[in-house]
């Protein structure tokens, strides 16, 4: 302890604090006052742009869920045009089909009846035919007969010899 | 793999060097090498060589010879004495001739004494008192010692440094550069580990420029220590009382109501208790400082003292085996002694930041 009390000199202790007090303030102005708030500018800058970086994430993340949502609700709106499409195609067809029958019916009984009435008209042509050729020939054939005294006279006879009284 | 590997290697040389140390010490013990330049014993020449080289001295000396001729030569720059007898007094230490001659200035003569300057007569003659301590008149003495000039060349290099390192940052876009970047993890590392956590990020700010100078100041001086230099700043009692001095005076003039509370009226226990604890309490805020003065002297000291003593057995052995080996345990110890200037200056600074986060701490929920 003596030793070091006798190491103690004011000299060095004056010099010392008043150098030392120095360099502090000469380094605060010149060294750490600049070196602390670049340090500090460059941390709040990083965390600046980190949570720049966070926002547009989660910007983005909202986008992309909106833009999910938009295609669903699209995908949905197809599926329901397309199904309303399909079923009014069914429809349609149905329709369709319905009519063509009714219509093949009504075309089929209207040629039917046609068909009949034709049938008939051609009867009763027929037959008015027939009746006339068959009183053109027997008119010819009366002709002829008449025609041959010789014959009738024999007709006659014969028709006479049958008949029995 | 490589580094473990380089340190095993290390403590095995260590170990081995050590053991073979002792074994060494203990046959040459027998035989006392004489120097035949002084005619004393070189053991006492090398004691008294650590002891002279562990105190402040007037000039800058680097080593010192004796050439053929006889004469004792110093190698390096003697330096200004400013001394206050009456007026004031300022020559070179040259004038002194290493403490052989007495020095005449402005009428008044001067020797230098145990590494103290006292007023002599013209023939040097020192009275002493009972118990051998010099009687003569000291002069106030504000001389530029060779510490006082290492203190002022660091500070020219930190500031050199330093002020280049924050210009960097304005050139590069906040980003340092050089030596900078080297340095700019240890700055965030006082901030980060040792200013924020003991002191509280509210009021960190102005403690930053002390305790970043003072890691820096400490922690440059004391490698400096390890240079052949000859620096020996921290092992000086004066400069780490000043250093703890700052300690203790911006611990108290920066300390708030709590502080001085819990020193003189300690709440919540028993006010018998309070009037007891108050002295001690008040004690302890001497006591820290105290410790801190005497923690990096003596640590700093030690080293050199351990450092130089194994160097000096090389000259001691003087053989084939003893001498390189404590060539390596010299050398080991160097590297354990350059974790010692950083840890040294680390402790000083991260005591100072707990102090002046006890100075500030508001106290309101805990207890």
């Amino acid at each position: 302890m003596e030793k070091l009390i006798e190491q103690f000199s004011l000299g060095l202790f004056v010099w010392q604090l008043v150098l030392f007090v120095g360099l502090v303030f000469l380094l605060k102005k010149f060294a750490w006052g600049p070196i602390l708030n670049s340090v500090n500018e460059r941390e709040e800058g990083i965390k600046n742009a980190l949570d720049e970086a966070e926002n547009a994430r989660k910007e983005m993340q909202n986008l992309t869920a909106d833009n999910e949502r938009i295609l669903k609700e699209a995908r949905a709106e197809r599926d329901l045009l397309l199904k309303e499409a399909r079923e009014m195609k069914e429809g349609m067809i149905a329709d369709a089909k319905e009519e063509a029958k009714m219509q093949a019916t009504k075309v089929i009984e209207q040629a039917q009846a046609t068909i009949h009435a034709e049938k008939q008209a051609a009867i009763s042509e027929i037959k008015n035919q027939v009746a006339e050729l068959s009183l053109s020939i027997a008119e010819k054939v009366v002709r002829g007969e008449l025609s041959d005294k010789a014959k009738q006279t024999k007709l006659v006879e014969d028709m006479l010899k049958e008949v029995t009284l | 793999m490589h580094r473990i590997n380089l340190v095993k290697l290390l403590t095995l040389l260590l170990l081995t060097v050590t053991i073979s140390v002792k074994a060494q010490h203990d046959t040459h013990n027998e035989a006392p090498v004489e120097n035949a330049h002084s005619g004393k014993d070189l053991k006492t020449e090398i004691k008294e060589y650590i002891n002279h080289h562990l105190l402040d001295s007037y000039d800058f000396s680097l080593f010192s010879y004796t050439n053929d001729a006889g004469e004792h030569k110093y190698v390096g720059a003697p330096l200004p004495v400013i001394l206050w007898d009456g007026g004031l007094q300022v020559f070179s230490s040259s004038k002194f001739h290493h403490g052989e001659t007495v020095a005449e200035a402005g009428g008044n003569f001067y020797k230098v004494y145990h590494n103290k300057i006292y007023k002599t007569d013209a023939e040097g003659t020192i009275s002493y008192d009972e118990a051998h301590h010099p009687t003569n008149a000291k002069p106030l003495d504000f001389s530029i010692t060779k510490n006082v000039a290492v203190i002022f060349l660091v500070g020219l290099l930190m500031f050199f440094i330093f002020s280049r390192m924050a210009k960097s940052y304005k050139k590069n876009n906040l980003m340092p550069t050089g030596f900078g970047r080297m340095l700019e993890p240890i700055i965030m590392y006082i901030r980060d580990d040792i200013a924020i956590p003991n002191i509280g990020k509210k009021n960190y700010k102005k403690y930053m420029n002390y305790l970043l100078t003072v890691f820096f100041f400490v922690w440059i001086i004391n490698l400096l220590g390890l240079t052949p230099l000859g620096v020996n700043v921290t092992n000086n009692i004066t400069v780490t009382l000043a250093l703890a001095i700052i300690t203790y005076l911006l611990t108290t003039f920066t300390a708030n109501k709590n502080y001085w509370k819990h020193i003189f009226w300690m709440p919540d226990v028993p006010v018998l208790m309070k009037i007891i604890l108050a002295p001690i309490e008040l004690l302890g805020t001497f006591i820290k400082p105290f410790a801190l003065m005497i923690r990096l002297y003596a640590n700093i000291t030690a080293g050199h003292i351990v450092l130089m003593s194994i160097i000096g057995l090389m000259f001691i052995f003087k053989s084939w085996i003893g001498s390189p080996l404590s060539f390596g345990l010299a050398f080991g110890l160097a590297l354990l002694e350059l974790l010692v200037a950083a840890l040294q200056a680390y402790i000083f600074t991260m005591l100072s930041a707990l102090y002046f986060g006890m100075a500030v701490e508001e106290h309101d929920d805990h207890h």
